[in-house]
């Protein structure tokens, strides 16, 4: 077996060094009704790397690559351009296969690029402090209502229809087993929802997503203001992080709480994950924070490094008192993101959001002239919805058949009213071509 | 590597704290240690590490929210990138390198086969939300990795979508919630008992949840002591939340008693399996009277930690869990496979949603490609492995360390800090010292319950020529703490490491966790 490296010598000279006959006799804690005497049955015995990797190829092409088809899918994961440098530096054995940095002194290199990370996240949001990572931005939204309910002492989270209909879901589950209140609103479809009206007393914090899961692109300065009139904190959940380069950021609007999905920024869409959640906050809340920060400071020597720091927040050292029970993150789909981030720069970042505003503008034109498609958005990024003459997930899987990856039908993950069936959502990159954007049009009137 | 052989020929305990034993250079830099700055120091405007097209003008449809103003994004060239992110992994230690010792982070090959097909168009490039004919390939190989791992742990089923390890000990501890509530028995029963030497995840987990978490004592044996679980069991408790084999390297040898009282107290057993590497092929869980387990991929199947991250914590469920397991999951059904969503109607009673999307799909791949290399033959040796390379480092050390317990271990050899009593030098020195032997230091400090405790877990990744290397590199270490004069020697180790010890109550004490223009403590101290 190639990934074992000990003989059958081997293994003999250190069996007679610890002073047993047999490895089975180093398992004689194990109660007899449990040990197996045989391999696992049932299982197949193991393969060469030639047949492991065909194996994998034939899964593959069982799948239809968004490299072979016009592909207009977002929803919460974007599809863009990843430049090579990014893959070939997180597959360097000395970030890839590094553990946790708990020993600082041999592992600057992860803690340099998470405290340049940090301060990275803290400039696209505006915000004044981010932690080194969450597992991805749906699990980050739930720890960011945790630590508003933990800050404000109140136990009620307002949920905006705007938010990713599965984000909403696992704030409700964290909600249901954590015991506080998460108060959802109906699907936000026009992007007009008034929630200030819903704030009280009891109200720890107010969950919106900018841009919102339909795309629209909305102002929540004065909610922010509300907010605060009524001691409760906004949280703004961004799912499209480069929009950060052409919108607003949540930090100049009154965000107490920023949640991301950082995904699109170096990480591929590999069919939902891994990727990485983005957490910012403001200074004065930091010691409430979920997840690992790191800090500068100073060697014996006096030079400048950097360590893992604040962590009596941390479930290693604080237990059952702990912000979160989190100890992985995303380490390594953070190196990618502050990679990526470092090659674009602020010219490349600003650009790339530009781009992508132009494509989904330039696909909305093209597709509010198809007779029965009307498009909801006044405004929106790289996303917006349409509404259809008829169901929209039929549709999706009829152009589907014809190699085209059209959208999101919205019914697939509001299932549960019916008023959305008929809207399709699409989401337009710098990975769009006229071509692509053609081919969608005609295959849209030809099923429609 | 000539730095720390001109040590070991005599001039231990001759060097003074805080001394360097090398003349400084002109530039800091020493060869191949190069001396770095931050992105944000190295930034000029007008440097691009991309070339992105014109956009085409159109009209803004941004409601009047255009970002004004500089973002503050440095600019480098792809070169300067480049140079910057491999000076920065030549800071550090990988199991690429060597040895990686860490107890209960089970440190093993990170086999490349599995970035490959972890890439491959048609895998890594597939949108979660395609429409489910599009993605045919990709949910079999969900159901093929659920297989697996059903099948070696003896368990009925399997929640995919957890992220990592702490997010599975949730997921496992909302499923025995949900099971209490729909017993009616949830707001009696609040108390989750765990062992004194427990991960710090599950108190937190529990406790997460509303449980009171009450611990339960070790025995002298290093395992969980009968008496006192049974004592403590009630109508008032929940479920334990065991590790086996336990943080102390050990596995627990009343597991079946423990299991059957838990069971007749009508509370649930959460098995903790960060430690599955030890018994992987050759026990499965479910045999033990396990109700949920959740699975380390980056742990047992060789996923890389990549600096703290990502992971993946599927979570296997007893008969009895398994109708509580939260979406999504894949079903297989006359039109071919699918994903059973939100407001799916199944069977059960699903606890909710745990994560967007479908789980670490990325994580899935790597750890079959592991698995399908392994196979069951394979994957038994590799416990066999993990176990006799562990207690060959106990054999070889126990004369001038100082196991914590008696008899052989599992995957994990664990010391106290005994031999170092009296000798000036802390777990904290001695594992410093390591560093500068070339080898990252063990787990420290960790389980609780044993004084200055070190844990090593050597896998069953390294050569026997490999591992007597690093016991000799301990063995010396262990003698010259214990000759009694080398106490200052260690507590200024490590020395030839890119940095020195760094001062983490500074850290804490003024957090400083983003670059800003002004307040870098370097340049204040300008």
């Amino acid at each position: 077996m190639r990934y074992l490296p000990l003989t059958e010598s081997d293994r003999r000279e250190m069996l007679a060094k610890i002073g047993a006959r047999s490895v089975d006799e180093l398992f004689r804690d194990v109660p007899q009704s449990a040990r197996l005497g045989a391999k696992v049955a049932g299982l197949p015995d193991h393969l060469g790397e030639l047949e492991v990797e065909r194996a994998f190829q034939a899964y593959a092409a069982k799948n239809v690559s968004p490299s072979a088809a016009p592909f207009f899918i977002g929803a919460g994961a974007y599809r863009h351009h990843v430049p090579s440098t990014v893959d070939y530096m997180i597959q360097r054995g000395e970030f890839l296969t590094s553990y946790t940095p708990y020993q600082p002194e041999i592992t600057q290199g992860t803690l340099q690029y998470l405290f340049e990370f940090q301060t990275q996240i803290a400039l696209l949001t505006a915000m004044e402090v981010a932690n080194a990572s969450m597992y991805d931005g749906s699990t980050g939204a739930a720890e960011a209502v945790l630590m508003a309910n933990r800050i404000t002492r109140r136990e009620k989270a307002l949920i905006s229809g705007g938010l990713h209909p599965q984000y909403r879901r696992v704030i409700e589950t964290t909600a249901r087993w954590e015991g506080f209140h998460a108060v959802a609103h109906k699907p936000d479809v026009d992007g007009r929802e008034e929630l200030i009206s819903a704030i009280d007393k009891e109200t720890s914090c107010v969950v919106v997503q900018n841009p919102g899961f339909f795309g629209h692109v909305r102002d929540f300065s004065k909610l922010a203001e509300a907010c605060h009139a009524a001691g409760a904190l906004l949280i703004v959940v961004v799912t499209e992080v480069v929009s950060l380069g052409l919108i607003k950021p949540p930090g100049e609007i009154g965000a107490d709480i920023v949640v991301c999905e950082g995904q699109s920024i170096g990480n591929g869409l590999g069919f939902g994950g891994p990727y990485v959640g983005l957490f910012a906050t403001r200074e004065k809340y930091v010691r409430q924070m979920p997840g690992r920060l790191c800090g500068e400071t100073v060697d014996a020597d006096g030079k400048r490094g950097f360590v893992l720091t604040l962590s009596t927040r941390e479930q290693h050292i604080r237990r059952e008192k702990a912000t979160s029970n989190i100890c992985t993150n995303a380490g390594l789909c953070a190196l990618a993101f502050t990679v990526h981030l470092t090659l674009l720069g602020e010219a490349g970042f600003r650009r790339l959001a530009e781009l992508n505003h132009a494509k989904a503008a330039q696909l909305a034109d093209k597709l509010a002239a198809v007779p029965g498609v009307q498009l909801l958005n006044d405004s929106f990024f790289n996303e917006f919805t349409v509404r259809l003459p008829k169901l929209a997930a039929p549709v999706v899987e009829a152009l589907a058949g014809r190699r085209i990856l059209a959208g999101l039908p919205a019914s697939r993950l509001i299932a549960d009213d019916p008023s959305v069936a008929n809207l399709l959502l699409l989401a337009a990159t710098e990975m769009s071509t006229d071509h692509g954007m053609d081919a969608l049009v005609a295959g849209l009137k030809e099923v429609l | 590597m000539a730095a720390s052989q001109d040590r070991s020929l005599g001039r231990s305990g001759g060097i003074v704290a805080g001394e360097s034993t090398a003349p400084a250079t002109f530039t800091g830099n020493r060869a191949l240690q190069l001396e770095e700055p931050l992105i944000f120091e190295m930034g000029q405007p007008g440097r691009c590490g991309v070339d992105l097209p014109e956009p085409p003008k159109v009209k803004d449809r941004l409601n009047g929210l255009r970002r004004t103003g500089d973002v503050g994004l440095p600019g480098l060239s792809e070169p300067q990138v480049v140079q910057h992110y491999t000076r920065l992994s030549q800071k550090n230690y990988a199991i690429d390198m060597g040895v990686y010792p860490l107890g209960s982070c089970t440190m093993k090959h990170n086999p490349r086969i599995n970035e490959k097909v972890a890439r491959l168009p048609g895998i890594g490039d597939l949108h979660p939300l395609q429409p489910v004919s599009t993605v045919q390939g990709a949910l079999e190989l969900i159901d093929a990795l659920a297989h697996w791992l059903k099948t070696l742990t003896g368990m009925p089923a399997v929640a995919m979508s957890p992220a990592a390890g702490a997010h599975g000990e949730m997921c496992g501890m909302m499923a025995i919630a949900a099971a209490l509530d729909a017993k009616g028995e949830r707001a009696q029963r609040r108390i989750v008992l765990a062992p004194e030497s427990a991960h710090g995840t599950n108190p937190a987990t529990a406790a997460a949840l509303g449980f009171t978490v009450k611990p339960i004592p070790a025995n002298d044996h290093g395992r969980v002591d009968l008496a006192a679980l049974k004592a403590a069991l009630g109508p008032d408790v929940a479920a334990i939340m065991l590790t086996n084999p336990n943080t102390c390297g050990l596995f627990e040898s009343e597991i079946v008693e423990i299991s059957a009282a838990v069971h007749a107290a009508g509370a649930y057993f959460y098995c903790d399996g960060a430690n599955f590497n030890a018994i992987v092929g050759r026990v499965r869980p479910g045999d033990l009277g396990v109700d949920c387990m959740h699975i380390n991929l980056h742990k047992t199947f060789s996923t890389p930690h990549g600096g703290g991250g990502p992971g993946a914590g599927p979570v296997v469920l007893s008969q009895a869990l398994a109708p509580y397991a939260p979406y999504p999951w894949i079903v297989k059904d006359a039109n071919g496979w699918t994903v059973a969503e939100d407001g799916a109607r199944v069977d059960g009673q699903p606890l909710g949603r745990l994560k967007a999307f479908h789980g670490q799909m990325g994580m899935f791949t790597r750890a079959l490609a592991y698995i399908m290399s392994h196979g069951a033959d394979g994957l038994k040796q590799v416990a066999e492995d993990a176990v006799l390379s562990a207690n060959y480092v106990m054999a070889a050390l126990k004369d001038v360390m100082t196991p914590a317990f008696e008899g052989p271990c599992m995957h994990e050899a664990l010391f106290d800090d005994g031999f170092l009593k009296d000798t000036g030098v802390s777990t904290l020195d001695f594992a410093k010292a390591m560093i500068d032997e070339g080898y990252h230091p063990m787990t420290m400090y960790f389980p609780l319950v044993v004084h200055g405790a070190m844990l090593i877990e050597p896998t069953e990744s390294q050569a026997k020529e490999d591992l007597d290397r690093f016991i000799g590199a301990l063995r010396s270490l262990a003698e010259k703490a214990k000759s009694g004069t080398a106490a200052e020697d260690f507590k200024a180790a490590p020395r030839y490491a890119p940095r020195r010890r760094l001062d983490e109550t500074l850290a804490a004490r003024k957090p400083v966790l983003r670059w800003r223009p002004s307040n870098s403590l370097k340049q204040a101290a300008e």
